[in-house]
């Protein structure tokens, strides 16, 4: 019995500086050191538009994107138009990120000539660790005007007529590391509307999804509805407004995305999708379109923090 | 019973003896480099953890994936989602051994040459890099360690697209560069 204890306290002796010595130990001590992790969700969507709405994500800091939207004209207008082809309407778009969460941007739409702007702001995100939280959330501020001679038939119009606004609260979740979810409550304000029967205001809920298919490539789907349906009575040239649906996949190489897809509605701008989508998917009257964005590092914002932090700390 | 008591006196002894003189920081900095011939990417992780202790000559880095800061965001995003998955693999760790700490006087300042090797963890892949690097033994007592390593993407399963070869060199160069101080 005493030569079992010995022995085991003699292999003991031996052991017990050698086990000190794992390396364990050392990163146990580190472990000490760390604070608790938390890590932020990242790229929820690859792009700033899911189809032609928006989506949670912003440019960050310092970072210029220029989107190039194409819509084509309605596949069922046959082979003549080349399906659509013939008929092109295209936005052309520069995003700015003054901070990595508030962006400012501006475009224009050759589609009844609207210039836009908007501001858009990301105030809560997604994050999974210590301190967990469930959604990305960012709010977008447009205003629009259209530039189009007569907009409204043979009649002249105050300035203010032709302006549109809208706003816009979208929530998105990531699941995983392949699908992303977005609910999109929308208000688009029209200040001159055809006729009495029309609201000036119109809600609309927006939904997108996006779907990882492999690293570089995602399946997305956007929908608008008009809630409830009878906010525009009136029809734009002879068609009902409906609600728009697209289809489309993110193609993504180094710098650009390139997004293509299928759609109903013709403009790249909420107001268009929510408020002037005229086609019906079932009839053919499907737009085919892509966009292309191209960011740009105007500045190193690291670097540009740093100085910042070293100019405060001189003071 | 009494050698019952024994024994666990032995490995209490055992364990406070082992305890040498350790040195920490949380702000070591480590840089990769990747050199393709259309584009240079650099990037920096200036929130690494490091210890040493010299009892055992053991080197050891723990650090953030999502902590590397590169020029360009969308750059980063890349890296983060496509590349080393940080959702997945968060962490990347060093652990090795000092082999000739003997060279160091740690009394004394100066410069000393010294090789470390170890396994190193990316991407959740280990695989055992060794390098040559300098320790240098502050008059504040302070220790700051530098290497460069070299490796290779393949080895971590990190893989670049045909498309990106001409943008994404295959083997990375990375420099650390700590400066430790002595923990009590």
């Amino acid at each position: 019995m005493r030569l079992r204890y010995s022995f085991i306290l003699f292999i003991c002796s031996f052991m017990t500086p050698q086990l000190a010595q794992s390396q364990e130990e050392l990163l146990d001590l580190l472990a000490e050191e760390e604070e608790p992790l938390t890590q932020y969700t990242i790229a929820t969507f690859k792009g700033t538009r899911i189809v032609s709405g928006h989506t949670v994500e912003t440019q960050a800091e310092g970072v210029m994107q220029m989107l190039i939207g194409h819509r084509f004209g309605r596949l069922n207008t046959g082979w003549r138009d080349l399906f659509g082809l013939d008929n092109a309407t295209v936005r052309l778009g520069l995003d700015y990120g003054i901070t990595d969460n508030l962006n400012i941007g501006i475009g224009r739409s050759s589609y009844t000539k609207i210039y836009d702007s908007h501001i858009k702001y990301r105030f809560l995100r997604q994050r999974y660790g210590a301190k967990p939280f469930p959604f990305t959330a960012t709010a977008m501020a447009s205003a629009m005007i259209r530039s189009d001679l007569r907009p409204f038939g043979n009649i002249d119009v105050p300035v203010s007529s032709r302006m549109y606004y809208t706003y816009q609260l979208m929530i998105a979740r990531k699941f995983g590391d392949w699908l992303s979810l977005q609910v999109t409550p929308t208000l688009v304000h029209r200040n001159l509307v055809q006729s009495t029967n029309d609201k000036n205001t119109i809600f609309s809920l927006g939904l997108g999804s996006s779907i990882k298919l492999t690293k570089a490539m995602r399946f997305n789907a956007e929908y608008y509805m008009i809630l409830p349906s009878n906010q525009i009575q009136s029809d734009i040239q002879g068609e009902k407004v409906r609600n728009a649906f697209s289809v489309g996949i993110d193609l993504e190489t180094g710098g650009h995305v390139f997004q293509l897809h299928f759609t109903n509605a013709r403009g790249m701008h909420e107001k268009f999708l929510a408020s002037e989508t005229t086609g019906r998917w079932l009839d053919g009257d499907i737009h085919f379109g892509f966009n292309v964005s191209r960011v740009f590092t105007m500045y190193d914002r690291y670097a540009k923090r740093e100085k910042r932090a070293a100019r405060k700390s001189s003071l | 019973m009494k050698n019952i008591f024994a024994l666990i006196t032995t490995c209490i002894l055992g364990l406070s003896l082992s305890y040498g003189q350790m040195y920490s920081t949380r702000n070591a900095e480590i840089t990769f480099y990747s050199y393709a011939p259309l584009e240079d990417i650099e990037a920096t992780n200036k929130q690494v953890l490091c210890a040493i202790k010299v009892s055992t000559s053991q080197i050891q880095f723990s650090m953030l994936m999502d902590a590397f800061q590169f020029e360009k965001a969308l750059m980063q995003e890349h890296f983060n989602e496509r590349y080393v998955e940080s959702h997945k693999f968060p962490k990347a760790t060093f652990a090795g051994t000092i082999e000739d700490i003997e060279k160091v006087d740690f009394s004394k300042a100066g410069s000393y040459e010294i090789s470390v090797s170890g396994d190193l963890t990316i991407h959740g892949i280990t695989q055992t890099v060794s390098s040559e690097g300098t320790l240098e033994v502050g008059y504040d007592e302070s220790l700051t360690a530098s290497a460069i390593f070299l490796i290779e993407l393949g080895d971590f399963n990190v893989e670049i697209p045909t498309m990106y070869i001409d943008n994404i060199s295959s083997s990375i160069e990375i420099r650390v560069n700590a400066k430790l101080k002595p923990k009590s």
